[in-house]
């Protein structure tokens, strides 16, 4: 099974479309049918991921299938995850052997709300999230422990920043803290965007591209919901991951680290070495569209095999507080 | 290439108004304690988990599978959280079919939940967006309108919702989960209740309920000599509203059943299905999807729900359990079907057994109707 | 440019505990902290109700002391709503003497160069503890002086558990309640109510925002999919049939039909319009698609099927970009439209 075709909408910090994802995901779907030739006939299966809460509003998935044109009806599931783990779902409807086509999308609408105060609704209801711990502070205590404990440090921080960005690592120091120890270049932006890509069998895979990306591991895990209970400074899900879908020989990773000392959490906990490329398309520190960040890192990644840069590579996404759910997928040109 | 897939065990809550003893991690793990006491299977057995439920509003948690991955079990497990409105029970059970088909895992835990008393449905299910028309009134103001079509269109008597809900509620009465347990509701107490959504009454209309659901599937190697075979699963969408769209008897639903049936190999389902749990939260749906899943021709769905053949002792019993009139907790609602079906089956379906049941349908719909979950759980293996 | 509006969204949670959690809440009110022992012996605080490494559920509470070490922390300079204070603060996890497990809250200082990894700190506690996570107003260095007192509490570390004040819900629970319901001994915590209201800025696609400003003008403009060529009231920003954005525009009349609907007699929260009313599905003369919207102007039980209605404008100086310009639609006397003419519309 590969991947064979990935859009994305452009990475802004605020749309004017609905939270329905329709603006976004019209011209992304147009996108694909004419890099792969499809049309929305020819699609076995249709998966996506997106959040009620985002939207602040019951069922707001149901109306992006209107991007779609569902009629006649499809064959189609949604997951409360980010696009990724709806690709995750689409992977076994196709190993089913019921379809041999798929296609997944991931949206959100970050800017209608306040994202940093919205994602405290994620932490425990009874014991934490009555006091809002927002996103952004529960990272920034997250990095200090790798500070304290030697794993990296904001210098090495800074580093991640400058090779996202540009710029130059000391003078990035010299910012301010927006939330002691991260400073706003340790941050993903906040970003509204949607993502889709297409999934194929063996052989629709072969008519349908030159070069697929061909998925040979896709695994996800969990870890605890106490964050008290974690610890904090590695991933345990995304180790377990990596080991299981075997990340040996890759030669590039997207990463889905929305702060950068989570890019070296999760360098380390894959243990991929410093001749991996890390987020060639600038990753997530360059844009951060919620429900689809992590999709787009598997379509990012799928596109260094069709564009030939690469042999073997790896994506990443993550869900939750503190990187608490974590997807690897391994691709490979054939 | 397609892994057989079995229902090992099942389990449920008991379905009240408020549940104000347990957690929402209580909740579920009195359901998922039951499931795997009935599969007889320990938490190192379980591969991967498949949580469904609806609207997060409801009770206030964004993803609340994030924090309850401790009490499902999931801590360094695959974990997926499945929406597709209210039929998310019926679909997390198909996912969690994939799961095994897709030759992936041996043992997975499907669980589905809903703890309506945390907030108030009717508000989070009508808040009008700036600029519109705020003549929403909840699912019971949504639906009201296609089930006056369809009394129009079938041209069925006006007691036959009535017949559904006294049916219904005496089924639930012999279900020691159910939320409603009504034994003394007669034809006349129910078309004496009050109109709600008119043409909907009271005594027509589902509860609302805190519970959950939770289902452990297994593939071959995994099954006991008494699971439930998955023989068929189908998943079905369209949009919520279009030009033309028929929203008695929407298309994905008959596409839904006509792809279900197929793949079962069952060419009349009134002969073949042994007992049959349809989602029905307004009784009205009982014939309306009868029609729909083409137990009945169109139109007709009403006479056979009047000659009583969706009865206990009828040709087609349909929610021996007392279906989702008796117990709603929305999200887990679909999964309740499934689960009934899979326990009609297995034959552990106690004083609300149906006798001889070598098939059985489990049915859920969501949204406007508009997303259609099914199975079909036979005592063969495909 | 498309239009939008805020939109607030909120609602005051009714939280029920079960065992684990109640008790926590209760020792919480009266200034204790309990844990919870794993299954692999480490103390939780706050306790989780199963653990985190075999499922389990747990049941043996330790209680832990109220003063605790700095295990990270975190600054902020600009709290949000709802956070423990609007100035700025420390966040912080913090392992309490006798836990294994760092609990995340607040801490009362007022620079970060006081916070440091390894400070010792203790609770301050909420001058009137309800049972909830609150009760802990926040954190502060144990080098400050102790309060002598605490307002309503001589002795907090041995006040045996009280009944007042109570939380929400308590005192309902107390009294004689349904099997099945409620839980823990009378005055035990048992619920919390957690608000969480937030505010979102609600956009309309394009296509349904040149609709609402015709609207301002009390004008119906529908738009025409390209492909389909129906006509959509409101326009769409993509045909759900053919995904592509509704286009041509139509102006359509404010007569049309009711094709069905339902009579609301239900009361419910946030509900706009006082019950009983007709929600109707108003099919405009020309438009493919119905809406829905009130049906006033006869008795509810005379609104039939196929009825023919008219639109009641409020008066023009009230409009704005909203369907509510259309107070309601009335009967305008025609005979009703046969049914052959709207039956492929329910």
């Amino acid at each position: 099974m590969a991947v064979v075709g990935f859009a994305q909408a452009p990475h802004v910090r605020a749309t004017e479309g609905t939270t329905n994802g329709v603006e976004m995901l019209v011209p992304v779907f147009a996108e694909l049918f004419a890099e792969t030739g499809l049309t929305k006939e020819d699609i076995g299966f249709w998966c996506s991921g997106s959040s009620d809460y985002l939207a602040a509003r019951a069922f707001s998935f149901i109306a992006a299938v209107d991007a779609i044109g569902a009629y006649p009806p499809i064959n189609e599931s949604h997951v409360e995850m980010d696009g990724a783990w709806a690709l995750y779902e689409a992977w076994l409807k196709i190993r089913t052997g019921e379809v041999d086509t798929a296609l997944v999308y991931g949206f959100g609408k970050s800017s209608a709300g306040d994202l940093r105060r919205t994602l405290a609704l994620q932490l425990d209801p009874y014991t934490v999230a009555p006091l809002w711990p927002d996103s952004v502070s529960i990272a920034a205590m997250q990095a200090r422990l790798g500070i304290d404990a030697g794993l990296w440090s904001e210098r090495a921080m800074a580093e991640v920043a400058a090779r996202a960005h540009g710029g130059d690592a000391v003078d990035l120091l010299g910012e301010p803290y927006i939330a002691d120890p991260l400073r706003r270049h340790d941050c993903a932006p906040i970003t509204d965007g949607a993502s889709a890509v297409i999934l194929a069998s063996g052989e629709r895979a072969r008519e349908l591209r030159e070069r697929p990306a061909w998925i040979t591991g896709i695994e996800h895990r969990i870890d605890s919901g106490s964050l008290g209970a974690r610890d904090l400074t590695t991933s345990p899900s995304t180790a377990a991951s990596a080991r299981a879908a075997d990340v040996d020989g890759v030669e590039a990773a997207e990463l889905h680290a929305p702060f950068t000392h989570q890019e070296i959490l999760l360098r380390q906990a894959i243990g991929l070495g410093d001749d991996v490329s890390v987020n060639p398309s600038g990753g997530p520190l360059t844009g951060n569209p919620m429900f689809a960040a992590g999709l787009s890192r598997i379509g990012e990644a799928a596109r260094l095999l069709f564009d030939g840069l690469h042999g073997r590579v790896l994506a990443h996404a993550t869900s939750g507080p503190a990187l608490q759910q974590n997807l690897v997928c391994v691709m490979e040109a054939r | 290439m397609k892994q057989p897939a079995a229902v090992l065990g099942v389990g449920q809550t008991h379905h009240r108004a408020k549940r104000l003893d347990v957690s929402m991690a209580g909740l579920c793990r009195e359901a998922i304690d039951r499931a795997m006491a009935d599969a007889n299977v320990d938490w190192d057995g379980i591969d991967a988990v498949v949580v469904g439920k609806a609207p997060d509003l409801f009770e206030g948690v964004m993803m609340p599978e994030l924090f309850l991955a401790d009490a499902l079990g999931a801590v360094g497990k695959p974990l997926l959280r499945v929406h597709t409105a209210g039929s998310v029970g019926g679909s997390t059970a198909n996912v969690a079919v994939s799961l095994i088909h897709s030759g992936v895992h041996r043992r997975v835990l499907a669980v589905a939940f809903e703890k309506q008393s945390e907030s108030n449905a009717m508000w989070a299910l009508s808040i009008a967006p700036p600029f519109s028309m705020p003549v929403g009134a909840g699912a019971g103001g949504y639906f009201a309108p296609h089930v006056r079509s369809y009394i129009r269109r079938s041209g069925a008597p006006e007691h036959i919702g009535s017949l559904v809900a006294v049916k219904d509620r005496h089924n639930g009465a012999r279900n020691p989960y159910a939320h409603l347990r009504q034994p003394d509701i007669t034809l006349e107490s129910v078309r004496a209740s009050t109109m709600l959504w008119d043409p909907i009454r009271y005594d027509e209309t589902c509860p609302s309920s805190d519970g959950a659901c939770a289902i452990v599937l297994g593939d071959s190697s995994a099954a006991h000599r008494d699971s439930a075979w998955i023989q068929a699963t189908a998943m079905r969408t369209e949009p919520t509203t279009f030009a033309g769209r028929d929203q008695v008897n929407p298309r994905a639903g008959r596409e839904a059943a006509h792809a279900l049936w197929r793949e079962a190999g069952i060419t009349d389902p009134l002969q073949e299905i042994d007992a049959a749990e349809i989602y029905v939260p307004f009784s009205w749906f009982e014939p309306m999807w009868l029609e729909n899943l083409g137990f009945a021709a169109v139109g007709q769905g009403w006479k056979l729900t009047e000659s009583g053949a969706t009865a206990m002792d009828g040709q087609l019993p349909v929610n021996a359990s007392g279906g989702v009139l008796s117990s709603n907790p929305i999200g887990a609602s679909g999964m309740l079907r499934f689960a009934e079906a899979a326990l009609q089956v297995m034959g552990r379906a106690g004083d609300h057994q149906v006798d001889g049941v070598r098939r059985a349908l489990g049915h859920a719909y969501g949204g406007g109707s508009q997303y259609f979950s099914m199975w079909v759980v036979g005592s063969e293996k495909p | 440019m498309p239009l939008s509006a805020p939109l607030r969204v909120g609602f005051d949670y009714t939280r029920s505990l079960g065992p684990v959690l109640g008790h926590f809440m209760t020792e919480l009110r009266a200034r204790r902290v309990v844990g919870v022992r794993g299954s692999d012996g480490r103390v939780h605080v706050p306790p989780v109700e199963y653990d985190p490494v075999t499922a389990a559920p747990l049941s043996e509470f330790v209680e832990v002391a109220a003063e605790g070490t700095v295990v990270t922390w975190s600054w902020m300079p600009k709290p949000l709503a709802g956070q423990p204070f609007d100035r700025p603060f420390a966040w912080a996890m913090v392992r309490l003497d006798g836990a294994d497990t760092p609990l995340l809250h607040a801490v009362d200082v007022a620079d970060p160069s006081a916070m440091s990894i390894g400070m010792r700190v203790r609770i301050r506690w909420a001058a009137d503890p309800i049972g909830g996570i609150t009760d802990i107003a926040c954190f502060e260095p144990a080098t400050n002086p102790l309060p002598t007192t605490y307002p309503q509490f001589a002795e907090p570390s041995t006040t045996p558990t009280r009944p007042s004040p109570q939380p929400a819900g308590a005192d309902r629970l107390a009294r004689g309640r349904p099997p099945g319901e409620g839980g823990g001994r009378a005055g035990d915590v048992t619920m919390v109510t957690t608000p969480i209201h937030l505010d979102v800025v609600h956009s309309v696609s394009p296509e349904e925002s040149k609709y609402l400003r015709a609207l301002a003008h009390g004008k119906l403009l529908g738009q025409r999919c390209p492909k389909c060529h129906k006509v959509y009231i409101p326009p769409r920003g993509a045909c759900p049939v053919d995904g592509v954005p509704t286009t041509d525009e139509v102006e359509l009349p404010d007569v049309g039909t009711v094709t069905t609907f339902c009579v609301v007699n239900v009361p419910f929260l946030g509900q706009r319009i006082k019950p009983p009313y007709v929600a109707a599905y108003v099919l405009l003369d020309g438009a493919d698609i119905a809406f829905l919207h009130l049906v006033l102007g006869c008795a509810a039980d005379e609104v039939r099927m196929g009825m023919r209605v008219r639109a009641v404008w409020k008066p023009a100086e009230d409009w704005g970009t909203t369907l509510e310009n259309i107070d309601h639609f009335a009967p305008t006397g025609e005979p009703d439209a046969p049914y052959e003419t709207y039956e492929g519309h329910l």
